[in-house]
């Protein structure tokens, strides 16, 4: 009797929880809706990609414990595949284009993970980055990247033969649809079964292998869906600026994308989202302005202000704040 | 000859770079039995722990389980065939409910743990079971609290639950009282009683009490080496067995 009751109690609170947040996507689906007549949409746009990345990101890390220092290469790969072939065949539509780019990186991420997957901890880290950084010299000497110059002049096309691209208005609403299903598919995941067994190998492997599951072809699965939405966020930037370019393939870019998700909350779903609003908003507002030089000193100090005083990161310590208060 | 031991080693035998840690340990596991492995700090019980587990490979010698080699197996083929093991560390995943604990345990059965397009609803059909076995290790009311919240001898209660829902034949508990008070040593006691009914139960001890209370065979190590085997009042009897491991358990009373 008293186990049946509390097992109606949970479900009721796991429904009133599935609805609050239900509610909460909802409200931010309309925010994404009515954004773009708010602000400028290359910029919102500029902002769902890296939110895509960031979000592709913390799959791995926030979800399967895995810290991958080498995520520019699949970034960068699907912006090249995508932008060299809308460049290349003008015939070709850019959802072809986009999902061309996206299949690159789910095979990039196939290769990688099955070199990385084994290592654990640090040597994973710098494994995935030495491979990125082949990666980036790959870039370099090949003729269909551009070398240094990069892809400038891709063509946007048209959706399915049908829709101009052109306006940037109708892009955004493109581009918003992709990173709503990108960030469905993630959430999904998290809360799959498959999320489920990638939860505990993050808690504690010795202990999932000892109840029968093979840790390191769940771990390569994760590693490959973050790869394919990786280069998903990337193919779609390339529709964006029209450009692909080896800033997306340099370091860097691996590190600003861990940048993002430990600011905005590792291991959160709307973390990655907020740390790459954070960090986009932030290069944007300091480039227009007299500080402009010291964009990096000061997203540095933020940092390590943030891994010192709040390391959960902003939704985390929010969410620490609301349990604490409200429960 | 009826298959009467479930496990044996032949020749076990691990050696770190040069240093033995485990000698030419020959093990028979009788099928339904509470079996101890008992030694000194060093004796190299963990590892032996680990070589049956696969969870480190063995140098040399053969692993037979219902007398099939099983020396080549990788880890998590070893807990298929229904050899589960325990941590010396409580193993749980602390940032999953105490009911997801269970149920990421049952839900292997199930064939959709690489479904990462499925909701985790379609796991509820786990529930139920997940909470019985909850309630046989007195942890019901527990089930929706977050693991690391649980206090110490609770987590181990939940571990031995997890296990369980793997449903093994053979149970490899490494110190499942280590550092738990004298009320809850009582308490996992009469956990792994209940528990062993019916499957057969390989444990690392220190705590000789809960040995002589629980076990059937004793086995003791000293140095990666057999010392000796028999039932508790044998072994105890054993003058070497008092040498090499009352001899020391003085010391190891000071260390506590």
């Amino acid at each position: 009797m008293a186990m049946s009751d509390t097992s109606t109690v949970t479900a009721a609170r796991q429904r009133s929880a599935r609805r609050r947040h239900g509610l909460l996507y909802l409200g931010l689906i309309l925010l994404g809706l009515v954004a773009p007549f708010v602000a400028y949409p290359v910029f919102l746009m500029k902002i769902l990609c890296f939110a895509l990345f960031a979000s592709a990101f913390n799959l791995l890390l926030g979800f399967a414990g895995l810290l991958s220092f080498g995520h520019a290469a699949f970034l960068a790969t699907g912006a090249y595949i995508t932008g060299f072939l809308l460049s290349t065949y003008p015939g070709l539509t850019p959802e072809l284009g986009i999902l061309a780019g996206t299949l690159g990186s789910v095979v990039l991420g196939l290769l990688f993970g099955l070199l990385a997957i084994r290592r654990q901890g640090i040597y994973f880290a710098m494994i995935t980055l030495a491979l990125a950084q082949m990666m980036f010299f790959l870039f370099i000497q090949s003729p269909f990247t551009g070398g240094e110059d990069g892809l400038h002049g891709v063509p946007r096309g048209e959706l399915f033969g049908l829709f101009s691209l052109q306006s940037n208005l109708a892009l955004y609403y493109f581009v918003f649809a992709v990173f709503v299903l990108g960030f469905a598919l993630i959430q999904r995941t998290v809360h799959s079964p498959f999320g489920q067994v990638l939860k505990a190998i993050r808690e504690n492997e010795p202990r999932a292998v000892s109840l029968g599951y093979d840790t390191d072809t769940y771990k390569l699965v994760a590693f490959v869906i973050s790869a394919g939405l990786a280069g998903l966020a990337g193919a779609t930037k390339t529709l964006v600026f029209q450009l692909a370019s080896l800033g997306d393939a340099h370091w860097h870019m691996s590190g600003e994308v861990i940048l993002m998700t430990l600011l905005g909350g590792v291991g959160t779903l709307l973390g990655p989202l907020v740390g790459s609003s954070l960090v986009i908003g932030l290069q944007h507002q300091l480039s227009q302005s007299p500080l402009g030089d010291w964009v990096s000193v000061i997203l540095g100090s933020i940092f390590v202000l943030c891994v010192l005083s709040f390391r959960s990161g902003i939704i985390g310590e929010l969410q620490k704040l609301v349990k604490r208060n409200f429960k | 000859m009826p298959r009467e031991f479930v496990l044996e080693t032949h020749g076990l035998t691990k050696t770190f770079r040069g240093f033995t840690a485990v000698d030419q340990v020959d093990l028979q596991i009788t099928e339904g039995h509470i079996h101890a492995l008992i030694g000194p700090n060093g004796a190299g019980k963990t590892t032996v722990f680990n070589l049956l587990t696969k969870f480190l490979p063995p140098t040399r010698g053969e692993i037979l389980y219902r007398g099939k080699p099983i020396t080549h197996m990788k880890a998590n083929q070893i807990a298929r065939l229904g050899l589960v093991r325990s941590f010396q560390i409580s193993a749980v995943f602390a940032h999953m409910t105490v009911l997801e604990n269970v149920r990421v345990a049952l839900q292997r059965k199930l064939g959709t743990s690489f479904h990462f397009w499925k909701s985790e609803r379609s796991l509820a059909a786990l529930d139920e079971r997940a909470r019985e076995l909850l309630a046989q290790v007195g942890l019901e009311r527990d089930a929706d609290s977050l693991t690391v919240e649980l206090p110490y001898g609770r987590k181990r209660a939940l571990e031995l639950a997890t296990t369980l829902a793997l449903e093994p034949t053979v149970m490899l508990l490494d110190e499942p009282t280590q550092g738990m008070g004298a009320e809850d040593v009582d308490r996992v006691v009469a956990l792994i009683r209940e528990a062993a009914k019916g499957r057969t139960v390989l444990m690392v001890e220190h705590n000789l009490s809960v040995v002589s209370r629980l076990c059937d065979r004793i086995t003791v190590l000293a140095r990666g080496a057999v010392l000796a085997e028999g039932d508790y009042a044998s072994v105890s009897a054993d003058p070497r067995v008092r040498e090499a491991y009352m001899g020391s358990e003085a010391t190891e009373e000071e260390e506590a």
